[in-house]
């Protein structure tokens, strides 16, 4: 069972109900549950948008899309059937939050789905786990079965006339369907093979229909921002950035965990306050601030660094899934970085030639130049394959097979060097051996 | 592979509960094809893997060929075509679990099986694999047997866990042998 944390900084929002057993209905409803869904039934549509304007809340999932922006694009009237698509496929390495709130809060996942589906009118809700959750998805499917039974769900959600259905769903293994256009074709059975943009989700996605998507963090937000009203939500934040985020922080700290903190909490004071600092009382050496997808920053960077998106995104990274990997400088930058290439060469679809053929050649160098064999056009090489598939992929998985090689060659290109001409790695550390040199 | 239930209506390779629910499912969506996904995985669950009459079952049940169904089946890295042990150790070693010594267990768990990546013990009970972040990167090292998660390892942790496993085996009397984990954690046998 995943090991809870706590601290004084934080500020509990979407965490409150994290170890209190409200995955069971009743305690759910003691806790103060389904009375924002309720409240929302009562007040429409466009008090809902409106409020999710103002709260500034922002897709959690990694782009920091406004929410109450992306509902409103829906269109009022559509031929086709309208829906909310709950994005649980949770895959980008060092992120492990949703799997937090399904286990302790599933019923709040639930309670954001109903209110997005009123925003917009839709009357069918997907929840989609991916396949790894299993005994995540049976403790959704219990409190969804519960929601129905107690009339929160179905043809007459709280009594009213309003119909509101949810479907969980799983996945089997693919981190790309964690991008909203391929999650949209697995659910419709296929290939999770991203859809080229536009039409976007909101004119034209699932079985053609007008669809949102969110994060489960986001929708698990939503009744929260409610619950306190848009403004309250938004004076816990930073500047444009609404709330709280879930923030997973891994690797080398004492205390690793998922910690709620303020949109905009220093990541300096997150590492070595919240966090307890570097492990063994060794040196921080590069962070990856929000999942494996986005660039390295080094020690100097994050002094000042307020966790939001917009000041991750000047400081030349991303905030991206919240997810903080700590390094310390015991570890080989290079072997980490070929870590990273290889997640990315598996995943990659092979849709895009761009991102199949670049994450390829990008693991291949990296795996020789780890392995001692690396010659010195090898790292422009690098930079050059990695820069030829920014932009130009239909998903932005391409995208995000190359920003953070790119962070790694510019910021660390001497440790790259000190593995040049035959020389074993400083750091003697061995590797995923899948492709060995002769 | 001859069908194992034949006192249904139609003939099924799967327990009649599954079937139930697989019948349940193909209807829940908008579209009958929105199930092929979970139906793939709950079949391996049963069966241990995609065998072609796996294939050939589903693909009927959702009215679509057999050929679109591998096509779709291929894309899912759970998915497999071949039996694996019956209990499918997946040792995560993707960033935030490798900085916290996910190779030193990955070695160690090949050890203690004596096997390699992919492997599968001689008496069917383990296969090994090293798998992509499976969600636990704050409680890293962290691996998946088929599907119960176990975290915060070390090491030495390893023969503990594989002893805890083999002591839950019971060869299944039909000789397959891979359960799906929601069998065994039901306490169930495989249908007869």
């Amino acid at each position: 069972m995943p090991r809870l944390v706590s601290h004084p900084d934080e500020v509990k929002i979407v965490s409150r109900r994290f170890g209190q057993g409200a995955a069971k209905i009743d305690r759910y409803l003691e806790l103060g549950g389904y009375a924002a869904a309720k409240k929302c039934l009562d007040q429409g549509p466009e008090w809902i948008i409106s409020e999710m304007k103002a709260s500034n809340l922002r897709g959690r999932g990694g782009a920091g899309f406004p929410t109450g922006l992306k509902w409103s694009f829906v269109p009022k009237q559509s031929a086709k059937p309208k829906y909310v698509l709950v994005n649980g496929d949770e895959s980008e390495p060092g992120t492990c939050k949703d799997h937090l709130i399904f286990l302790h809060d599933p019923h709040a996942v639930i309670e954001g789905t109903i209110i997005a589906g009123l925003a917009i009118g839709a009357k069918l809700g997907f929840i989609y786990l991916r396949g790894e959750y299993r005994y995540l998805l049976e403790i959704m499917e219990k409190a969804v079965a519960d929601a129905y039974a107690k009339g929160f769900l179905g043809k007459n959600i709280f009594g009213s006339d309003t119909e509101f259905q949810i479907i969980t769903h799983t996945g089997a293994g693919a981190y790309e369907v964690g991008e909203e256009s391929a999650l949209m074709e697995s659910l419709e059975g296929k290939r999770g093979v991203p859809r080229i943009k536009p039409p976007f989700p909101a004119i034209v996605g699932l079985y053609g229909g007008p669809t949102v998507i969110n994060n489960a963090e986001t929708i698990a937000s939503v009744p929260h921002v409610i619950e306190m009203g848009a403004a309250a939500f938004a004076a816990v934040g930073s500047e444009r950035n609404g709330g709280t985020r879930l923030f997973g922080i891994s690797g080398h700290v004492e205390r690793p965990g998922v910690y709620e903190l303020p949109m905009g909490y220093n990541l300096k004071k997150m590492i070595y306050e919240v966090a307890g600092g570097i492990r063994g009382g060794r040196q921080l050496k590069a962070v990856v601030p929000g999942g494996s997808s986005t660039p390295v920053l080094l020690p100097a960077e994050i002094e000042n660094l307020g966790m939001d998106f917009d000041q991750v995104g000047k400081a030349g990274s991303m905030l991206g899934s919240g997810g903080v990997v700590v390094i310390d400088d015991q570890t080989c930058i290079v072997e980490f970085a070929l870590r990273t290439i290889s997640f990315y060469q598996h995943e990659s679809c092979g849709w895009c030639i761009p991102c199949r053929e670049g994450t390829d050649w990008l693991k291949k160098t990296m795996t020789r130049f780890h392995a001692g064999f690396g010659e010195a056009k090898d790292i422009d090489n690098i930079k050059y394959l990695a820069e030829n598939m920014l932009g130009r992929t239909f998903c932005p998985l391409g995208d995000a097979a190359a920003m953070p090689v790119l962070g790694f060659v510019k910021k660390f290109r001497k440790e790259f060097e000190d593995h040049l001409d035959g020389k074993a790695c400083p750091f003697a550390k061995h590797v995923a051996p899948e492709i060995t040199v002769a | 592979m001859s069908p194992q239930n034949t006192s249904t209506e139609t003939m099924t390779l799967f327990s009649p509960k599954l079937a139930a629910r697989f019948d349940a499912l193909v209807d829940k969506y908008p579209l009958r094809r929105s199930a092929l996904v979970p139906m793939l995985l709950y079949a391996q669950d049963e069966i241990g893997y995609l065998s072609d009459a796996v294939i050939a079952e589903v693909a009927q049940r959702i009215g679509i060929t057999e050929l679109d169904v591998r096509n779709v089946a291929t894309y899912y890295s759970m998915l497999r075509f071949k039996p694996m042990g019956q209990y499918n150790v997946q040792v995560c070693t993707n960033i935030s679990c490798m900085l916290r010594g996910a190779y030193d267990l990955y070695e160690r768990f090949q050890e203690e099986l004596g096997i390699g990546p992919k492997g599968i013990t001689p008496d069917g009970i383990f296969s090994l694999e090293e798998v992509e972040c499976i969600g636990a990167c704050c409680w890293g090292p962290a691996i998946q047997v088929n599907y119960d998660f176990h975290d915060e390892l070390k090491p030495e942790l390893v023969p503990g866990i594989l002893a805890g496993y083999r002591g839950r085996t019971g060869v299944p009397s039909d000789g397959s042998l891979s359960l799906g984990w929601n069998a065994k954690a039901e306490g169930k046998v495989p249908h007869a």
